[in-house]
């Protein structure tokens, strides 16, 4: 009974379709005639349905490239999935939706190029030019379908531009980018993987230092080590321990925008040189060590995170805690503490 | 003791009589003997040392770390050179960094105002002050180039650039190295010259060193693919040609696809 009802509603419904798009068809035809009786300024171009399959294949094809933003945004993971691929997405992307409007303006627009001079302005020939623009488009036999194309593609590219906002959270979770390799007893490897003594730390030169057993390419991982005269610094109170022997350990990543703290200023002659610093090479963001990485000069909001040191048995440093903030570039709410993986 | 006693007091009054010689004379102007012998000696070391570097670096390398009262425009600072050995002193002086006109300026790649002669005699006076270490001799030739890369980017790109064209770091200028020796670039690298770190032995092994020189010396000639190095400066220049170049090279291309280029 039921599925009959449903038979019943499909044939009604497709043959007022039939029925409506015959009647339709009928207005286009009359309209086509009045047109045609009006003699048109352009002359009618021969229609190109392989063109127009064209533009909705490139069309299809950008969209594709557009969603596909998306899903790398989603799977995205430092080790597994190349952060090239995002802009590699996008960038193809835009190049299909170019390649699609250059067909339509070579293939499907009919081009009318006036000898004369530009008209001036007088009612009876701007209606003239709307015309000719009109016509231009007389090519065009499947209207809807290409517009259609476009909106899809237009639609996909405005989720692929929104899709970042995610990250802003409460969506997505964005508890991996706090979390770093440190917690109390990792201890501290240099490139090769050597643990590194807290007796052959050096005064006057930096260690780049990483966690033992972990990846070395994780924005929470590398650090930058200097020696100081453990009775200038002025640590604050809570810190009073991080410092064994003078040794400090921060974060390599700068707190602007992420470059690698790689410059270590030292004053060969410290009585009218300027004092030692941590300097980031890309904006010259400069970091304080005595105080516990405040920031003295440059872009950088706020200070370079330390990493609590203690020294084993062994005589080996090993981390004590985690970062006293977060490490990386500043976004919303960085001011929280990371966590321990 | 006794020997060194001597050397003091003859430099006490060297000192003494070379600055009221400096006084009549123009400020930048290098003070030597007026007879100079025809080799170098540690004992002509000591009179040019008096006469042009006493003021900043005291007497007998003792170092001036106050400012003197009443020492007009020169403050008359500077470390001491007790025990930094040949290796330093040659270094400052064969690339022009000292003699230093004020020593509130970074010292810098300049003049060399010192012939050879000279510039052995003060480095064998400063060695003579203590025990320090000696002039390196470096063996770029027997370094490896992908290694000298690698260490160079780890340890000297953050300042020097890399390709070691220089750059800057918060209060100072970091010098290009086109035009460094293998033996300054040795020294330097163990000294760390004013706002440079300083490397031992411990975080770069000479035989590393030997690489990050033959690294240096191949920056003077990059190999630079493509064709044209601009100036090997990094992303600012690159980006002003890229887009002088490219933002024409999209001009035409739209030209071109609005069929004007055919009228």
């Amino acid at each position: 009974m039921r599925v009959w009802r449903w038979l019943v509603a499909i044939a009604t419904f497709l043959f007022g379709r039939r029925v409506r798009q015959e009647r339709k068809r009928a207005k286009q035809r009359e309209k086509r005639q009045e047109a045609e009786a009006k003699d048109p300024i352009v002359a009618q171009g021969s229609p190109e349905r392989g063109a127009e399959n064209l533009v909705v294949a490139l069309l299809g094809i950008a969209s594709l490239f557009a969603l596909g933003f998306v899903v790398v945004y989603a799977l995205f993971s430092p080790a597994g999935i190349p952060n090239e691929l995002l802009g590699i997405c996008l960038g193809m992307c835009f190049l299909f939706v170019g390649g699609a409007l250059t067909v339509v303006a070579k293939r499907l627009v009919v081009t009318e190029e006036l000898e004369d001079d530009y008209p001036e302005a007088h009612p009876g020939q701007q209606k003239e030019i709307v015309e000719i623009v009109r016509e231009s488009g007389s090519r065009i036999t499947r209207k809807r379908l290409l517009l259609g194309a476009g909106a899809a593609t237009a639609g996909a590219v405005g989720l692929a531009a929104i899709t970042p906002a995610l990250s802003l959270g409460p969506i997505w979770d964005t508890a991996p980018l706090d979390q770093t390799p440190w917690r109390r007893g990792v201890r501290l490897v240099d490139e090769d993987g050597n643990p590194l003594s807290a007796n052959g730390v050096a005064a006057g030169t930096f260690y780049t230092a990483f966690p033992e057993g972990a990846n070395n390419e994780e924005i929470g991982s590398s650090l930058i080590v200097v020696r100081l005269d453990p009775s200038k610094l002025k640590l604050p109170a809570s810190r009073a321990n991080w410092a064994p022997g003078g040794i400090l350990a921060f974060s390599k990543i700068c707190t602007h925008a992420g470059c690698a703290v790689a410059l270590y200023r030292k004053p060969t002659f410290p009585v009218i040189e300027p004092k030692p610093a941590l300097v980031c090479p890309c904006h010259y963001s400069t970091f304080d060590p005595y105080t516990g990485g405040d920031v003295i000069y440059g872009p950088a909001g706020r200070p370079l995170p330390q990493l609590p040191l203690m020294v084993d048995d062994a005589g080996d440093l090993r981390a004590a805690g985690n970062f006293s903030a977060r490490v990386g570039p500043s976004w919303w709410n960085v001011r929280e503490a990371p966590t321990s993986e | 003791m006794r020997r060194s006693g001597l050397m003091a007091a003859l430099t006490a009054c060297l000192a003494l009589g070379v600055v009221g010689l400096a006084a009549a004379q123009p400020g930048s102007g290098i003070v030597r003997p007026t007879t100079e012998p025809a080799k170098p000696s540690v004992e002509l070391g000591a009179e040019l040392y008096a006469g042009n570097c006493a003021s900043c670096h005291g007497i007998a390398g003792s170092g001036i770390k106050t400012p003197r009262p009443g020492a007009a425009d020169i403050a008359g600072e500077g470390p001491p050179l007790r025990g930094v050995g040949a290796l330093a002193s040659d270094f400052y002086l064969r690339t022009g960094y000292m003699p230093l006109s004020s020593p509130h300026d970074q010292p810098g790649p300049d003049r060399v105002l010192f012939n050879d002669k000279e510039i052995r005699s003060i480095v064998a006076y400063v060695a003579s002050l203590g025990s320090g270490p000696g002039i390196p001799n470096p063996k770029p030739d027997s370094g490896s180039l992908a290694e000298g890369l690698q260490q160079f980017t780890l340890h000297c790109a953050g300042c020097h650039q890399v390709v070691a064209r220089g750059g800057y770091v918060t209060g100072a200028v970091v010098p290009p190295l086109q035009s460094a020796t293998p033996n300054e670039i040795a020294e330097a690298v163990r000294i760390g010259p004013y706002l440079m770190p300083r490397f031992p032995s411990s975080q770069i092994s000479d035989a590393q060193l030997n690489s990050i020189i033959k690294y240096v010396l191949s920056t003077r000639h990059p190999d630079n693919r493509g064709g044209w190095g601009i100036g090997n400066l990094g992303p600012i220049p690159e980006g002003l040609v890229t887009w002088w170049i490219a933002v024409p090279l999209l001009l035409i291309a739209c030209m071109a696809v609005g069929r004007r280029l055919y009228r």
